[in-house]
């Protein structure tokens, strides 16, 4: 018998077919996928640029001179895009390599095992790229103070939803294949929440400078260059890192939670 | 050959080390139905797994139609479907998704793929049920619907692994008729089973495995000439101070070929128990004879005159 040869076609044909079995699973799960994007945001924005402005002593940053919702808007998109990572990876792959080993079937397709951990990473990307862009409009309509997000340098802001979109479904993946099923609720109390509140999420970078051990600290939390690239690209008028340390951290991260979340996905499905 | 096994080795490191597969050498015609015979823990599901590249060898080499699997492994996945022991199905997609996507991953055009996949549910009969979800499924209709997800992109080699543990005796008939008609497609099948009926009566031939390593290879028919299979009756005794010296007396009795002592009494082997239990009951009866059992010829006395175990044991 001929040996077959791998061709270029029948991998794109396996991306594209691995894409629409997702697809067509979130086209089922539509009303809880925006519910889960869009809580968060929409609270945050209604507490702390709606409700605490109308209350006395009001915004908990009057005192910087920026509005707190032109800081929140692009942190908030930071946590949509890291949010959005972890559950359209991690938490499906938990499952998937739980009792049930659903993904032997698609780990069992014709292409390299590495692919199908790729597809997640891109489909993620995706998702986390749709839950950042709908903060926008809520940050126009929420606050007592709308903020319209500064978009000429739109191409910063492409470049820092891509590279951000795939490192947090990488983040998804590593977190899915390392953590053992039975543990996966746990990293949302032990992962999710320290490196979003320690993310420059809620204050920019170069706030922390009167605590400058914790400034270096965070320097190794990815969220930070997601959170300041998203800063330097949407409200320029508020401090940020500059971009040519965000993008190569961004890529070094990206390229970092890549290699270990193909490492640990590999080391489940084959043995 | 289809499938090509060569001094196959999987040795699993830890703490203990287990060889689970120790130097195993095969090859499976085109077309036939082979059978993997052994106890659970003989190695059988590892060295699928070799085969369908889900584990890596830690020597030998597994080839399909010529592609080596773990060089090639995803070749080699075009060339087989695998139906694991456990349910894999994918519970966020209907009966009819399952088969439809799985067909896309293996490049098919949406039409092709719609095409096949309610071909598919007709011939597994599974029609009525294509927007079901997994979940709703009995344990015998989500075994055809991995199978008939398996063999979706017309592979060469079917790999089944224990494909009735768990189903009812119905079910089990009914598995067994649709692996038949695999046959009729130029489907070549690879299974693996602790039943021994299972593999007398479905497969061309089998190989009887044991402790990582194959005892022995032949149609059912040829092991059991070869191996003589004899009817083989199973005496528990009360009092096993003279076990010796009953079984040295049974040996001398006409109809006996072979007597064991065993953990809890004798094994005696002949040629067929008539006219031959009355005989054995009154010389056990001193030796307070509690339980006898008589397997009559089958694979079951091959695996018990190879490794004086029982499958079960």
């Amino acid at each position: 018998m001929n040996k077959v040869n791998p061709d270029r076609m029948l991998l794109l044909k396996t991306f594209l077919g691995l894409m629409q079995r997702d697809l067509r699973v979130l086209s089922r799960e539509i009303g809880p996928f925006l519910l889960r994007v869009g809580m968060q945001p929409l609270l945050f924005l209604f507490v702390f640029t709606f409700v605490m402005p109308h209350m006395a002593g009001g915004s908990p940053m009057a005192a910087t001179g920026v509005g707190f919702g032109s800081i929140l808007l692009p942190g908030l998109m930071a946590v949509a895009i890291m949010f959005s990572g972890i559950s359209a990876v991690a938490l499906p792959l938990s499952t998937e390599f739980g009792i049930t080993r659903e993904i032997d079937d698609r780990v069992m397709c014709p292409a390299p095992v590495a692919v199908v951990a790729i597809e997640k990473i891109v489909f993620s990307s995706l998702q986390s790229m749709l839950a950042a862009l709908a903060v926008i409009p809520m940050a126009m309509f929420i606050p007592a103070t709308p903020v319209y997000p500064d978009l000429h340098r739109w191409w910063l802001l492409a470049i820092v939803m891509i590279l951000s979109s795939l490192l947090a479904g990488a983040m998804g993946l590593a977190i899915g294949s390392i953590v053992s099923p039975k543990h996966i609720g746990l990293v949302f109390s032990i992962i999710v929440v320290p490196i979003t509140f320690l993310g420059c999420v809620y204050y920019p970078w170069a706030y922390l400078d009167k605590i400058r051990w914790l400034q270096v600290i965070v320097l190794f939390n990815p969220i930070v260059y997601i959170s300041e690239g998203l800063r330097s690209a949407v409200t320029p008028q508020v401090h940020s890192m500059p971009v040519w340390i965000v993008l190569p951290a961004l890529v070094g991260f990206l390229y970092i939670l890549v290699r270990f979340g193909l490492r640990g996905f590999l080391r489940r499905v084959i043995s | 050959m289809i499938v090509e096994i060569e001094a196959l080795t999987k040795v699993y490191e830890g703490k203990q080390q287990v060889k689970a597969v120790d130097g195993i050498d095969l090859s499976v015609q085109a077309g036939e139905i082979f059978g993997l015979l052994g106890p659970n823990g003989a190695g059988k599901t590892t060295t699928i797994s070799i085969a369908t590249t889900r584990t890596m060898p830690t020597s030998g080499t597994v080839r399909i139609a010529g592609v080596d699997v773990v060089q090639h492994p995803a070749e080699a996945r075009r060339l087989i479907g695998v139906v694991p022991q456990y349910n894999t199905l994918d519970r966020s997609l209907t009966i009819y998704e399952n088969i439809y996507y799985h067909c896309r991953y293996f490049g098919f055009s949406h039409g092709q793929a719609r095409e096949r996949s309610d071909e598919l549910l007709t011939q597994f009969l599974l029609a009525e049920r294509r927007k079901a979800y997994p979940s709703q499924l009995s344990g015998g209709l989500a075994q055809r619907v991995q199978i008939a997800r398996a063999i979706a992109h017309r592979p060469a080699v079917l790999f089944l692994d224990e494909p009735s543990a768990g189903l009812d005796p119905q079910s089990r008939l009914a598995m067994w008729n649709a692996v038949q008609d695999l046959r009729k497609e130029g489907i070549t099948v690879v299974l693996t089973t602790h039943y021994m009926e299972e593999a007398d009566s479905l497969s061309d031939r089998v190989a009887i495995v044991d402790h990582g390593r194959m005892l022995a290879l032949g149609s059912p028919q040829k092991l059991k000439e070869t191996f003589g299979a004899q009817t083989v009756i199973h005496l528990a005794l009360r009092h096993l101070d003279q076990v010796e010296s009953l079984a040295s007396g049974l040996r001398n009795q006409s109809g006996v070929q072979n007597v064991e002592v065993v953990s809890d009494g004798v094994r005696v082997f002949s040629t067929s128990s008539e006219g031959l239990l009355q005989e054995l009951v009154h010389a056990a009866s001193p030796h307070g004879l509690r339980d006898i059992a008589i397997a009559e010829p089958s694979l079951e006395t091959v695996f018990i005159q190879l490794t004086g175990r029982d499958l079960r044991e």
